[in-house]
Parts: structure tokens; C-alpha cells; sequence
């Protein structure tokens, strides 16, 4: 895979030649991608195409996986994030995730949010962590819905309100990179629609990754789209040329319905 | 093309691809009976292809509701997506062309003195080259083939060619003898008509080479 001509020069994140291995296998191969601020990015293809794998790879969550082993380079403005100093839970916290089942902590809402500020040392005193806590569930789309009962727990909310609370959890740490992976799956389109929206709201200030497995989905939100499959990058292009006039056959059989 | 894994889908493209041939076999026939009726001086054939286009216009609906139908619940993409635009842009130009061959007829009854009327021999052959036109731009849409889209583009000149030329016969035998006005208005209309049938078969190469390869050739000149 070539490297992206429409990236702009500087992006938040730059994989060169990432390859994944779990054990022997190889899930993923030599995949460079440039990852912007400025556009929400989707990641789609086929169940096993290695999307997931490869998002993961953003903020090293392979890492908790024994036999996962990753070769080549990725880059956080500019610096590499596999090298050993790299401090994972920094890295994590400016690399944020929300994944396919809401996860809320057994917690109030409140200190869903509060934990992460709380343990990165964001937060100087109890008026700053609430501000923290409005602002992130403000920008979210939540607050107007929970301000009345901060106090109950996050898993009392309704999914696609949970899924907010999520994303206001990763919001609150302030990262610089949001990573979703499948984060609609589990929601009705009501619920989809509203974080869809806030992901259109959320873009240029974060750099957004969504890994989808609807076209319809990464249509809607994306500006740009990645297409894996069998572990490759087989075509990486603005969303809507990707959808009206793809240029590899393999795409073009994936996302009309002809695949397989 | 490699079959849709739902094949229903496959079924909905066919048959709207089969519409939008049978809309073009009849907008074709429309032009070649109306230019018939015109030089014979027919004018139950003229009916007959002015009360023929009604099923032109019915067909165009089908063309529309088939297509919303199929972009509303199949969410077609790439290839699909364009054939399916294609299909909703080809049919209501079609609708068009039936419309102009339509309105050639009606004039069927509204020539005088054919027999010395010269202009009338120039007509049938820039009819010809338009109903070509219309005819070739089909077999493009049929095959997908953007290479005979193009060459259907650059046809539409010599089209334009015959029109400024009946234009100027017209001009002249109404300048010479004013007895013959009202029947050269008529041709003129006629011609202008068949030019137009030109530009809309233009139109339709231009989706068809869309369809095809996700791009309009726009390097040539419309």
C-alpha cells in the first residue's frame, strides 16, 4: 500500500509498514496509513479483514494479548509508540478507545467520569473535576439528560446513553485521538443517530477512528475511508470517491454486496 | 459482473435496466416514424406516434419509481449507485426524445408543397444521424462500453452541422418567396427538434460513460 496522497503533511498519527502477528498468524500486513485530525476516519471490510486489530494497534491495546507481536512504525505526532519508554497509560489517555458494548464503570455517573481526570492528575479540586464532568458529558450530549442524577449508577442508563457516557469518559481525559471500534453495533438507529451525530460534532478536535461494519454508517460519518481485507489496506480514499467510484475491484465487490 | 450475494438485488437492476431499453426502442422507433410521416406525408402515422408517447411517459414513471424504490431499500453504492442514477437521469432524457419526436409528428399535417420543398430532403438525414445517435448511445448503455459513449459525444457536431445548414436553406427560401414562411417555420421547428434530440443523446453518453467508469468525460466539448 502506498503511502496516502490526500493525508495532509502533518497528521496526528502515521502507521508505516504495521504488521500484526498473533503467534505464528499474521493478521495484518504492512499497513501504512496517515491518521488526521481534521477528518473522522472508517475502517471497514469483512469480519477478520484485521480492522479491529489494526485499531488496536493505535494505542497498543494489543498489548494485553500474549502471543500479539507488532513490527513497523507508529507514530503519535511524530513519535513512536512502541518504543519501551513509551508510558502505555499516557499513551492510552491521549489515545482513547470506546468499544462495540458500552462499559461503564459499576459506578455513579459522576465518577464514570471523574476517574480518569482523577487518576491522570487532570483535575485541582473538586470545583475543576466538576467542571470536567459537565463540560465532557456537555459535549457528549448527555448532560441535559443526567445533570438531575449525577449521583445513580452509569449502568442504570439506557444503552445508547451509556455508550455517551463512554464517550464522555474518554472525552474527559482530554486525548487527542478517539478510538471506536464498532461503537453502534448494540444501539437502535435512534440511539445511532445521536452518536453519530456527536461524532460529526466531536470532529477536527479529536482525531476520530471508527471501525464500522455498516457501509451505511461509515458513509455517514466519514470523511475518510479505509477498506481492509485479508489483513491488507487495499484502498484508502475520501469516503464519498470510495462509495460513488472506488478504484479497487476488491472494494467495489465489498461494498455493493458482491463479496464472496 | 460478478453476481449481488442478495439476488433480488440483481433482479431489481435487470429489470430496470430493461425498462430503460425498452423506453430507448421506443423514443428510436418514435424518431423513424416521425421522420417517415413527414416525408410521406402520413398523417395517421403522425398520430399514431404522438398516442404512442403516452407509454413513453408511463414508462418513465416506472423508470422513477423502480429507481427510488431500489436506492431506498437496497442502499445501493459505487457501480450500483451510479447505475441506478443513471437509470432515473437516462429515463426522464428518454421521455425527452419521445417528446421532441412527439412534437415532429404533430407537424406532419403542416407542410406544404413537399414535392418542391428542398429542405425537406436535408431533414430525413440529419434525422438519421440524431436517431443513430440515440440508437448507438443504447447499445453504450447496454454494453457499459464508455469508448462508444465518447464517439456518440463527438457525433453530435455534424448534428449541429446540419442544423446551421437547414437553418440557412430555411432563412433564404423564406427571404426569396414568403409564400413558403409558414411551411419553412414548421421545418424549423422540425430541425430544431432533431438538434435537440442530438444534445439529449449527448446528455445520455455522458451518464452512460458515468455509469460505467465513475467519471464524465469531460475532456471533450459538450
Amino acid at each position: 500500500m502506498v503511502t496516502d496522497p490526500i493525508s495532509p503533511a502533518e497528521p496526528k498519527m502515521r502507521a508505516r509498514d504495521v504488521s500484526v502477528f498473533y503467534g505464528p498468524k499474521k493478521a495484518i500486513d504492512k499497513v501504512s496509513i496517515d491518521i488526521p485530525t481534521e477528518f473522522v476516519t472508517a475502517f471497514i471490510g469483512p469480519s477478520g479483514c484485521g480492522k479491529s486489530t489494526f485499531l488496536r494497534t493505535l494505542n497498543r491495546m494489543n498489548d494485553t494479548i500474549a502471543s500479539a507481536r507488532v513490527e513497523g512504525v507508529i507514530e503519535l505526532d511524530g513519535a513512536d509508540i512502541y518504543t519501551s519508554g513509551m508510558d502505555v497509560v499516557q499513551l492510552r489517555a491521549r489515545v482513547g478507545m470506546v468499544f462495540q458494548k458500552p462499559n461503564p464503570f459499576p459506578k455513579s455517573i459522576y465518577d464514570n467520569i471523574a476517574y480518569g481526570p482523577k487518576i491522570h492528575g487532570l483535575a485541582d479540586g473538586k470545583a475543576e473535576l466538576d467542571t470536567i464532568v459537565e463540560k465532557s458529558l456537555r459535549r457528549a450530549g448527555l448532560w441535559e439528560e443526567v445533570k438531575d442524577r449525577l449521583n445513580d449508577s452509569g449502568t442504570a442508563l439506557s444503552g445508547g446513553q451509556q455508550q455517551r457516557l463512554c464517550i464522555a469518559r474518554a472525552i474527559a481525559v482530554d486525548p487527542e485521538v478517539i478510538l471506536m471500534d464498532e461503537p453502534c453495533s448494540a444501539l437502535d438507529p435512534i440511539a445511532t443517530a445521536k452518536i453519530e451525530e456527536l461524532i460529526d460534532e466531536l470532529r477536527g478536535r479529536f482525531a476520530i477512528v471508527i471501525v464500522t461494519h455498516s457501509m451505511q454508517q461509515a458513509a455517514r460519518v466519514s470523511q475518510r475511508t479505509a477498506f481492509f481485507h485479508l489483513g491488507n489496506l487495499v484502498e484508502y480514499g475520501e469516503t464519498s470517491q470510495i462509495f460513488t467510484n472506488p478504484h479497487e475491484e476488491r472494494t467495489k465487490d465489498y461494498i455493493t454486496g458482491r463479496y464472496g | 459482473m460478478a453476481e449481488h450475494t442478495v439476488k433480488a438485488f440483481d433482479e431489481d437492476i435487470t429489470r430496470l435496466r430493461g425498462l430503460i431499453a425498452e423506453m430507448g426502442g421506443l423514443a428510436e422507433l418514435a424518431i423513424q416514424e416521425s421522420l417517415e410521416a413527414l416525408v410521406s406525408g402520413d398523417e395517421t402515422l403522425g398520430a399514431a406516434v404522438v398516442a404512442r408517447d403516452k407509454k413513453l411517459d408511463e414508462l418513465e414513471m416506472e423508470v422513477d419509481a423502480m429507481a427510488i424504490r431500489t436506492l431506498a431499500l437496497r442502499a445501493p453504492m459505487a457501480d450500483d449507485l451510479r447505475e441506478i442514477v443513471a437509470a432515473l437521469k437516462i429515463g426522464g432524457v428518454l421521455e425527452r426524445v419521445g417528446d421532441y419526436a412527439k412534437n415532429i409528428a404533430k407537424r406532419v399535417g403542416r407542410i406544404e408543397g413537399r414535392s418542391r420543398f428542398e429542405p425537406l430532403t436535408l431533414i430525413p438525414a440529419m434525422g438519421e444521424l440524431a436517431a443513430d445517435m440515440v440508437h448507438d448511445v443504447l447499445t453504450a448503455y447496454a454494453a457499459r462500453d464508455p469508448l462508444l459513449a465518447r464517439e456518440v459525444i463527438e457525433r453530435d457536431d455534424k448534428v449541429d452541422a446540419f442544423y446551421d445548414s437547414i437553418f440557412r436553406n430555411l432563412v433564404s427560401y423564406m427571404v426569396e418567396n414568403p409564400a413558403t414562411i409558414s411551411s419553412a417555420a414548421q421545418l424549423l421547428f422540425i430541425a430544431r427538434n432533431l438538434e435537440r434530440i442530438g444534445d439529449h443523446a449527448t446528455n445520455i453518453a455522458e451518464v452512460v460513460h458515468f455509469a460505467a467508469v465513475g467519471t464524465y468525460p469531460t475532456d471533450i466539448e459538450r
